[in-house]
Order: C-alpha cells, then sequence, then structure tokens
C-alpha cells in the first residue's frame, strides 16, 4: 500500500497536542486531536479518496469547504468531508474509493 | 416559531464584514442572529486554529496580528448579545427564510425580516495538466494548512499564480520552517511598476506586501516573473512542476506541494438564492450581487458585504459590513449616524484606489485560461476535461455558459462550479471570440454545498 509510505502534509507546530489513532485502510496510524480528518489523513498518507470518474488520487484541494474534492468514506459506510470534520480516536478511514 | 420573521435579523458569516455588521446592529440595541459554518468566529484571514492550538497570534497572522485579536476579542464580546450559530451551513433561501444544517445534523428554517450576506470568497484559479494530483492546493488552503493546522501542504513547496496571497503565503511557509522551493509570478514585472501610483494609496498593506517580498529575496528564495505553469508532474502525488520563464525557456522546479491562486472570487450563492440581481465587474472578470454602496440589494431587506459582494479584502470588508448594517438600521427607521457613515465612505474611497492597483499588479492570467491544454482536466468533480466542454461549445454554438453547462456538466458537480466556473468563461469566450460578460454566468442551486438527503424538509 505505497500511499500509506509516504506523507502530503508535515508538521511543522503545535506537536504538544494529545495524540489520537485511526486506522487508514485498516491500518493503523496516529494523529493529534484537533487535527482535521483532512491533516490526520494526510500527515500518514498521500491521498484521502480515489475520484469515482477518473480513478485517479485526491487529497483535497481547498481546504475550506468549497471544492468538494475531500469526501472520505467510514468503514461504517458514512461520508465526511474531510477538511470540514475533525479526526477521533477509533475513527476507521477508507481512501482507496469514491 | 414564528412564521414571519418577527422583526429578526439575520447575518451569514462571521468574517470582518458579518462581525462589523453584527457590532453595529448590537450597538443599536438589536439582537441578531450570526449563522456561520466555521467552528469559530474570524473569517478567512482571521480564522482561529482548534481548541487546544497554543501558537500565539503574532505566529498565525504576523503583521496582521493586532486586527486579528482586536477581531477576536470584538467578537467575543458580542457573543452574549448575539444568538450566535457555529458549525451550521446555509444551505438553501426560500420565502424569507434561511435553511440550516447544524454540522451535529440539526436541521431548521429561521425566518427572517432582514438578512445580511457577508459569505467572504473563495481562491480563483486556473487549472493545468496535473492539478489534481495529490500536493496539489489553492494558496488559501495552503495557509489554512498552517494557520488552522500547524502543517505544510509538503516538505518542499512551490507557490504559483499572481496574487497577494501568493508573497503572503509563500513568506508564511518560509517562516514557519518549511523549504519554499520557489515563488513563481504569472505577472509580467513591469505591471507591478504600472500599479504603483494606485498601491501607494494602499499605505500599510502596500508595505506589508513590499516586507513579505523583501524578506523572501533576503532569504535567496528564488522569485520569478512572468512565468508560464506548464504541468504538474509525478506518480502518486506532485513530484514537479514545469514551466516557462519569460525568455521562452523551459525550467523545473521539484517540490512535493505546490500552491495555486490568482486572486479570489467572491462566494455570492446565497444572494442568487434570495433573488438578488447579479451586475458583471469587469476589472474582477466577475459577477456581484447588485447593489448600492450601502450594501443595499434591490431586494428589500436584503444586504450584502464584504468579499461576497465583490473583493475589496479584509479591511475593506469590515467597513462595507458595518455600512451595510448602517443602512439596514436606517432602513428599520433607526436615526442614521450620518457621521460615521461619512468617516467609513472616506476610508472605503482611499481602500477602492488601492484595489485597482492591486487588480493592475496581479492580473488574471487571461492568455493562459484560454489556451489550456484539451486533455486538461477543468471540472475536478466529474473529471469533465477542457476538449469536452471545447467540443460541446463548436457542437451547440453554445456561446452562454448555462448551455454549454447543460451539455458539458463542467459545473454541474458538487461544487457548483466553484472551481471551474471562472476558467470555463474564460474558454466558452475564448471560442466564441465574445465577451466574458456576453457568456453570462453559472446559476447557484440549493443546497449551495452537498447535504446529507434526509425525506422532510427543514422542521
Ligand atoms: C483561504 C483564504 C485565506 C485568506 N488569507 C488572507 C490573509 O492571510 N490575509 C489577507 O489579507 N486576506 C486573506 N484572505 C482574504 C480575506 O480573507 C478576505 O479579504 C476577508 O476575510 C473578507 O472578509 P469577509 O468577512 O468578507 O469574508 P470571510 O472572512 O471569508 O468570512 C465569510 C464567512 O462566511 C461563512 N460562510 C460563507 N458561506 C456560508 C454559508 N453558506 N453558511 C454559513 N456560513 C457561511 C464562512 O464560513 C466565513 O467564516 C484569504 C482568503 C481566503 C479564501
Ligand atoms: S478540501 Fe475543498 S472541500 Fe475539503
Amino acid at each position: 500500500m505505497h500511499a500509506m509510505t509516504r506523507p502530503q502534509f508535515h508538521r511543522l507546530a503545535e506537536t504538544a497536542r494529545k495524540p489520537l489513532r485511526l486506522t487508514i485502510d485498516g491500518r493503523s496510524a496516529e494523529a493529534l486531536e484537533g487535527d482535521t480528518l483532512l491533516t490526520a489523513i494526510l500527515v500518514n498518507a498521500r491521498r484521502l479518496n480515489i475520484n469515482q470518474f477518473d480513478r485517479t488520487p485526491r487529497a483535497g484541494f481547498c481546504l475550506m469547504g468549497a471544492c468538494q474534492d475531500c469526501w472520505v468514506r467510514l468503514e461504517g459506510g458514512e461520508r465526511l468531508r474531510a477538511c470540514g470534520s475533525f479526526a477521533a480516536d477509533g475513527m476507521r478511514v477508507i481512501t482507496h474509493g469514491g | 416559531m414564528a412564521a414571519e420573521g418577527g422583526g429578526r435579523i439575520v447575518v451569514v458569516g462571521a468574517g470582518p464584514a458579518g462581525i462589523c455588521a453584527a457590532a453595529a446592529l448590537v450597538y443599536a440595541g438589536i439582537r441578531p442572529v450570526v449563522i456561520d459554518e466555521a467552528p469559530r468566529g474570524g473569517g478567512q484571514i482571521f480564522r482561529r486554529p482548534p481548541d487546544g492550538f497554543a501558537r500565539p497570534a503574532e505566529a498565525l497572522y504576523g503583521l496582521d496580528a493586532g486586527a486579528a485579536r482586536q477581531t477576536h476579542s470584538a467578537f467575543d464580546a458580542l457573543l452574549p448579545r448575539i444568538d450566535y450559530r457555529p458549525n451550521t451551513l446555509v444551505w438553501n433561501i426560500h420565502a424569507r427564510s434561511v435553511h440550516v444544517l447544524e454540522q451535529a445534523g440539526g436541521r431548521d428554517a429561521i425566518p427572517y425580516d432582514s438578512l445580511l450576506l457577508a459569505t467572504g470568497a473563495m481562491d480563483r484559479v486556473v487549472p493545468f495538466p496535473g492539478w489534481t494530483l495529490p500536493g496539489v492546493y489553492t494558496l488559501g488552503g495552503a495557509q489554512i494548512a498552517l494557520k488552522y493546522q500547524g502543517c505544510a501542504i509538503g516538505r518542499r513547496v512551490v507557490f504559483v499564480g499572481s496574487s497577494p496571497l501568493l508573497y503572503l503565503v509563500a513568506y508564511q511557509y518560509a517562516r514557519a520552517g518549511a523549504e519554499v522551493a520557489a515563488v513563481l509570478d504569472t505577472a509580467p514585472f513591469t505591471v507591478k511598476l504600472a500599479a504603483l501610483p494606485s498601491m501607494l494609496w494602499g499605505g500599510a498593506t502596500f508595505a506589508k506586501g513590499l516586507y513579505y517580498l523583501g524578506w523572501l529575496k533576503a532569504r535567496r528564495v528564488p522569485i520569478v516573473s512572468g512565468v508560464t505553469p506548464l504541468r504538474a508532474e509525478g506518480r502518486d502525488g506532485v513530484e514537479r512542476l514545469v514551466w516557462r520563464a519569460a525568455d521562452g525557456g523551459e525550467r523545473d522546479t521539484g517540490c512535493d506541494g505546490l500552491a495555486m491562486g490568482w486572486g479570489l472570487k467572491s462566494e455570492s450563492q446565497l444572494a442568487d438564492l434570495a433573488e438578488v440581481p447579479f451586475a458583471f465587474h469587469a476589472g474582477q472578470r466577475q459577477w456581484i450581487p447588485q447593489a448600492d454602496e450601502n450594501g443595499r440589494t434591490p431586494v428589500p431587506g436584503v444586504y450584502v458585504c464584504g468579499d461576497g459582494a465583490g473583493i475589496a479584502g479584509a479591511e475593506a470588508a469590515a467597513l462595507a459590513g458595518e455600512r451595510a448594517a448602517l443602512a439596514l438600521l436606517k432602513d428599520r427607521g433607526h436615526a442614521p449616524d450620518d457621521a460615521r457613515l461619512t468617516a467609513i465612505a472616506r476610508k472605503q474611497a482611499r481602500l477602492r484606489r488601492f484595489r485597482r492597483g492591486l487588480e493592475i499588479a496581479f492580473p488574471f492570467p487571461e492568455a493562459m485560461a484560454r489556451n489550456i491544454p484539451d486533455d486538461t482536466l477543468l471540472c475536478r468533480c466529474e473529471a469533465v476535461t477542457v476538449g469536452e466542454l471545447r467540443r460541446w461549445i463548436g457542437e451547440l454554438d453554445a456561446g452562454e455558459l448555462n448551455r454549454a453547462k447543460a451539455f458539458s456538466r463542467v459545473g454541474m458537480g458538487r461544487c457548483q462550479g466553484r472551481v471551474c466556473g471562472p476558467t470555463a468563461a474564460e474558454i466558452v469566450a475564448g471560442e466564441c471570440d465574445a465577451s466574458l460578460e456576453s457568456v453570462g454566468r453559472l446559476r447557484a442551486q440549493p443546497p449551495v454545498k452537498p447535504i446529507p438527503l434526509q425525506n422532510s424538509p427543514a422542521a
């Protein structure tokens, strides 16, 4: 799963927050309280979803709730806009789908 | 809840415009409803990190820290005196009610007598091949990653576009410890000189811009003008930007993060749903809600202000918010505060000159937008290419944007054309050899952003 090997985002500050754990495509990953779901995924991986029309990986674009290119699926089926939702301990997200 | 507005005033947006509007209303003894999709007040420029973040205002907002602190404390002081609804999206306006969806799932329809829209703006972007690769973000998005989350969008970041945000965000990244690989301005340097006479009216804002530029130069960050981005390349994400220099030579710059933007465009969908007519603004190359200098629209009781009513910047947004609230109060029979109005108008006139300077100094890249290669994605939502749009324009003889949209699906995706709209309009105008104004504008549809389906409409 190469999408997990290299993160897209890099933390430059605010690293003293409480850690939380989530799973990304079944693999356990660490993030921090106050991370958006987008941040929590992208400090661990390079994509959020795969566009259902052209099947290319996407990792968000505007970060302000405008472009809609950051929707993420949870294992339970719920869909969230990753830039506008906060990560929570125990979340199980799937990035290999539209 | 009363069927009528019950005299209720609703403000949408808690950025500089909405906050200053709310303050003027509270000062007049009114308790407005203030709705914002964001969890905390401040808007885009003064966006506040979530609870638990520790950087001081100086680290977050730099030279604007003082204004940020003032705006935040002004808003905090208003909280007991307003009906504040954070985390709440206004997704429709219908029959003089705003329809809202709370983050937690709650729905409501809030009737109003007066509505003040202060919905702000988003980045204006022009696609180039590879712009949907992971690692490519808007300039504003790159700033949000840093300001709101303490993250950089990559280890080595290229900034491309033409906008005051180009230099500002590059500076913020470099200051925060990210490697800025290059700052590539698509405008030739000469336009900056042409803009100088108007820019000098910008006072502190102009001085700040020069400071960022000087700071980057002193650290030997490569800054190049007159650039054309050709394509972003990479396998799982962006690995380099290939660009053409002013001398015609092709260069490439390695990066794993790329931020792009050409100024801002108004978030004006709600004004459209409130049935406010629009007018074309040639300088901004966009359609904006029609309003008088007080923000009063032709729809009784509906006011627009701030960047959502036309791009003018944060300082102008704050003034416009207060002015629209004063107009609203006057229309509701309050005694007008003429001295305050005159003072606001004087400041606005100065800022308008400065804004014209910015439009010259950071021009929209018309040639680039109209000559995007056919196989480039235009619509990120539904992966429609520029070539497909061009084919439909040719086949239908479609010189009107909504007609081209109906067939090509450009602008019909989840974002409602927020991202592709400006470029789609340029392409239609270019292909038909028509004016940008004549191709029209994309109409807003409810919901203005995707919301979960539900059988029963708002309670
Ligand atoms: C990402 C970004 C970063 C920027 N950074 C800077 C900067 O660093 N320096 C600078 O000088 N300028 C910056 N700008 C420009 C600056 O933000 C604006 O000039 C200024 O904020 C305008 O103020 P405003 O009150 O009109 O709008 P905003 O500050 O944008 O506030 C609008 C508010 O309305 C809310 N809203 C919009 N639509 C809805 C809806 N349907 N339902 C509920 N709420 C809604 C939004 O959540 C937002 O909080 C930035 C712009 C963007 C887009
Ligand atoms: S990144 Fe654009 S909506 Fe989330």
